[in-house]
């Protein structure tokens, strides 16, 4: 009686440190949770507050004077007289008129606030519009990379502004003037890469991924589906399917790197196939993603129930009906589900196109699938390995573009199995 | 054509055969007392012509653009004169590349040899031709094709079944693709890798301390054969995937515990979604946050406390690769916890225990074998992760075993020895692929392992 008694204090004794061993170790498993979200949350917050500025460009509206004199330039039908002509005084000189504190001298240092590229466009423009000289336009350029940097990021210290002392005074009265405004950054969609930032853009990127992504769901669905139509439905048990089902699982974890080995040695080397093309790409993602659809299409097949083909079987459907007719539609949202989420890990895939070269300096829009292009991650590596800011700037906002496609991704794959799957 | 236009050309060749073949099927029918006088069903009439029709032109159009440019180069190179053929595969490829520069415009002619503006123009000549006998060859096979199994549809001929076969055997092929693509994935390493072993040796390659895979720019630099010793990258990768795992195997398996375990309803609603979120960011976009955030974050603080730490920090790179890999190991080991049976959760809690015990001894004794093999597979990842180390642990090839100096990984001297203008032949280039040998034997290795304790692991609860 004793012995029990003790026995009982004893425990009771003990109780309170086993309790608070138990406090212990859930409070470690909040934590652990909790750093995980710290991640992701710091990880966003990191992105957004380094990138929500890359979709502001700023601009320099100017009252262009395009006076044939100051152009060296009387006929611009006449592409003799455009290539010598002088685009770059017109605009000094709006400039100068504009501000009223600049001297003749400045024309120099003022022509500097514009973008490199001003001058072509006001070029690319008076070609078009012949009968604008010896008229004052009103016209909006870009502004010069280094004072899109000062305007935007004026207080940041991790920025350096190249622009000089005077230069900046300049800039801060044509902001007051309203002449240089920041605005949602259009060429950012609408162009492709660029040694400068303020003209580099991911259209290319974009539709470059658009095209490599056609290629991967046209062949890894169809063929992802086969597959596991024939391992769940017709395979033997044999060796063979063993092996396959083997390969599969094994494929499914081998590191994505390899496969850009794969898409070298085989695809460039071997079939000698042009570098750096989207066909090339999708073949690669193709061979990436096909394990992940084959795995997800399989266990949805795996779910429908054995009742479904028992009675398409027992009203006389041959197998291959059974599986087509039923099976297959039944199947199908969970297959979709599998694939959208291959193709958004496929969309992100960077390591694999570096080998087969997807990181070359591409400016043009892709038009083809054989045409050199890259992608949107390599884009954001490539970018993200620049020494100027402005270029890292433009890394984050080309992750958010990124991010904001995975996530629809993945919500459309998340949407289609709550309302298409079926329980049984 | 292009064959862009020619694949929906050839899709609607297909279609007119499906179309025509149905209606002969039909019109055969009709004669007998309709369509159930026919031994199959008009569609699979159908469905064999437009296979006859589509399967062998497809199957040609594939062939022809796999095999077109390598047919079309070793033409030219034959063609060249004597003076310009090259005699190793490295300037053949630089040969070839001048010739289609001038070809595609992006290098004027006149600067060129005589040879290669011949050759330029052979070349163009040569596509042309080739794109048409494609076209033409193509074309005709699908039209004939389809005709032939037009002609041969016949009330007695059982369509279905043959259509029936045909599928299956394409249903196969499909599942077979995976063994050819591990086949080619070993082909593809192993030949150039035992190239590379003719230039250097086994013994320097697996024994050697030092990496620096320099080619020379004169024969007599200091160092032109470049080292290639492997042990730095191994140990480079081995410390950065220990970081990953130290960060990754405690937070993402008590994260794991606390979901399945603890968390009502809806905290797991949340909080699950959310820590799968983490998964879903692409590797570039943490090699970024690894490079511009993290590694300046940790040196800044190395600096403050009086240590150094270079601007490439293998921490840096571990700690986010910790973070990537904290998701894959709480989701596995979610489902191996979940898997040990509930009879032995309530026996445990009716003898007294709280809920933290029968976790530590009961329940994850039962869970080890299982998580283990998730831990194998989460190695296997941060082994082969690429993105993040080459855009945050740098180049140096330094043996250290100090987390706050730069060290080099087995991938990024994959992607630093393969990116870029590249000759086919220099053990540089070779040692990549070694390396990439190398890395596939140990991920698969470890895999095959992982994946066969997660399976016996399941099949003893099942």
């Amino acid at each position: 009686m004793t012995d029990q008694l003790s026995q009982a204090e004893l425990v009771r004794q003990s109780l309170k440190r086993r309790y608070r061993k138990e406090w212990r170790f859930r409070t470690y498993g909040i934590l652990a949770i909790g750093v995980a979200i710290l991640a992701l949350v710091i990880l966003f917050t990191d992105i957004i507050s380094k990138g929500y500025t890359g979709f502001l460009k700023t601009t320099v509206t100017l009252e262009v004077p395009l006076d044939p004199e100051l152009m060296y330039l009387d006929d611009p039908t006449d592409p003799e007289q455009i290539r010598m002509a002088d685009f770059v005084a017109p605009l000094q000189q709006a400039l100068l008129n504009e501000l009223p504190t600049a001297e003749k001298g400045d024309r120099r240092e003022l022509g500097r606030l514009m973008n490199s590229y001003a001058a072509n466009q006001l070029r690319d423009q008076l070609q078009a519009n012949p009968d604008w000289l010896g008229t004052t336009r009103t016209m909006t350029f870009l502004a010069n990379t280094d004072v899109e940097v000062y305007v935007k990021h004026k207080d940041d210290e991790a920025y350096s502004i190249k622009l000089s002392d005077q230069q900046q005074r300049w800039v801060d009265e044509l902001v007051d003037r309203g002449v240089v405004e920041s605005s949602f950054n259009d060429v950012f969609f609408s162009s492709g890469d660029s040694r400068d930032p303020s003209n580099a853009g991911i259209a290319g990127a974009i539709v470059g991924s658009l095209l490599t992504m056609l290629v991967t769901l046209c062949l890894s669905f169809p063929i992802g589906v086969a597959a596991a139509i024939y391992l769940e439905e017709f395979a033997p048990q044999n060796r063979w399917t063993d092996f396959i089902e083997v390969n599969i699982n094994n494929l499914a974890a081998v590191p994505s790197i390899i496969f850009g080995l794969l898409g070298l040695a085989v695809f460039i080397n071997l079939f000698g196939m042009p570098r750096s093309v989207p066909m090339v790409g999708g073949l690669v993602l193709t061979l990436m993603t096909l394990p992940t659809i084959i795995i997800s299409s399989r266990a949805s097949i795996k779910s429908v129930p054995p009742s479904i083909r028992e009675a398409a079987e027992g009203i006389g459907a041959s197998k291959m009906q059974v599986v087509l007719h039923h099976v297959l539609p039944l199947a199908l949202p969970g297959m979709l589900t599998g694939s959208i989420i291959g193709m958004a890990q496929a969309l992100g895939e960077t390591a694999p196109l570096l080998l087969i070269g997807m990181v070359a300096f591409i400016v043009d829009v892709p038009g083809g699938f054989f045409e050199s292009a890259t992608v949107m991650p390599v884009q954001i590596f490539l970018w993200a390995g620049s020494p100027e800011l402005a270029f890292i700037e433009r890394a984050s906002a080309a992750i958010m573009v990124l991010l904001a496609f995975l996530i629809s991704m993945n919500a459309l794959a998340i949407w289609l199995r709550k309302r298409l799957e079926r329980r049984w | 054509m292009q064959p862009a236009n020619l694949f929906p050309l050839i899709v609607v060749l297909v279609a007119i055969a499906f179309a025509l073949g149905y209606a002969r099927s039909r019109a055969l029918a009709m004669p007998l007392g309709g369509i159930r006088n026919l031994k199959s069903l008009p569609f699979y009439y159908a469905a064999r012509a437009a296979m006859w029709c589509g399967l062998p032109a497809l199957l040609i159009l594939a062939c022809w653009l796999g095999f077109e440019a390598k047919v079309i180069q070793t033409l030219i190179v034959g063609s060249l004169p004597a003076e310009l053929r090259p005699d190793t595969a490295g300037q053949a490829s630089l040969v070839l590349s001048q010739i289609s520069n001038v070809a595609s415009g992006a290098l004027s002619g006149d600067f060129a040899p005589e040879g290669i503006a011949a050759a330029a123009e052979r070349l163009e000549a040569l596509r042309a031709q080739s794109t048409f006998m494609m076209t033409a060859l193509v074309l005709s096979i699908a039209v004939l094709g389809g005709f032939i199994a037009w002609l041969r549809i016949a009330p007695h001929i059982n369509a279905r079944e043959k259509v029936e076969s045909t599928l299956r055997k394409i249903f196969f092929l499909c599942a077979a693709l995976a063994i050819l693509t591990t086949v080619g994935i070993i082909f593809s390493v192993i030949f150039e890798t035992i190239r590379f072993f003719g230039k250097v040796s086994f013994i320097e390659f697996f024994f050697g301390t030092s990496w620096s895979p320099q080619t020379a720019i004169r024969a007599d630099q200091v160092g032109a054969d470049g080292a290639f010793g492997m042990i730095p990258l191994f140990v480079g990768t081995l410390l950065i995937s220990s970081i990953a795992m130290l960060v990754a195997v405690p937070v993402g398996l008590m994260s794991a515990i606390y979901l399945s375990e603890y968390a009502s309803k809806p905290v797991r609603a949340i909080f699950k979604p959310a820590l799968e979120m983490l998964a879903g960011v692409p590797t570039v976009v943490y090699g970024f946050f690894a490079a511009l955030t993290v590694a300046p974050f940790i040196s800044d603080i190395a600096e403050a406390i009086g240590l150094s730490a270079s601007s490439q920090s293998a921490l840096a790179a571990g700690l986010v690769m910790g973070i990537m890999i904290i998701p894959f190991v709480s989701s596995l080991s979610d489902d191996v916890i979940n898997a040990v049976p509930q009879t032995m959760r309530d026996g445990s809690l009716a003898l007294g225990a709280t809920q933290s015990e029968t976790m530590k001894k009961v329940i994850f004794p039962a869970a080890l074998p299982g998580i283990m093999g998730g831990v194998l597979l989460a190695v296997s990842r941060a082994i082969g992760e690429t993105m993040i180390v080459v855009m945050a642990a740098g180049l140096a090839a330094n043996m250290t075993a100090n987390p706050l100096e730069a060290v080099t990984t087995v991938t990024v001297q994959i992607v630093t020895l393969l990116v870029g203008d590249q000759e086919f032949d220099s053990a540089k280039t070779l040692a990549a692929f070694a390396l990439g040998m190398m890395l596939f034997i140990v991920t698969l290795l470890l895999n095959i392992v992982a994946l066969h304790v997660v399976r016996k692991y399941r099949e003893q609860y099942d």
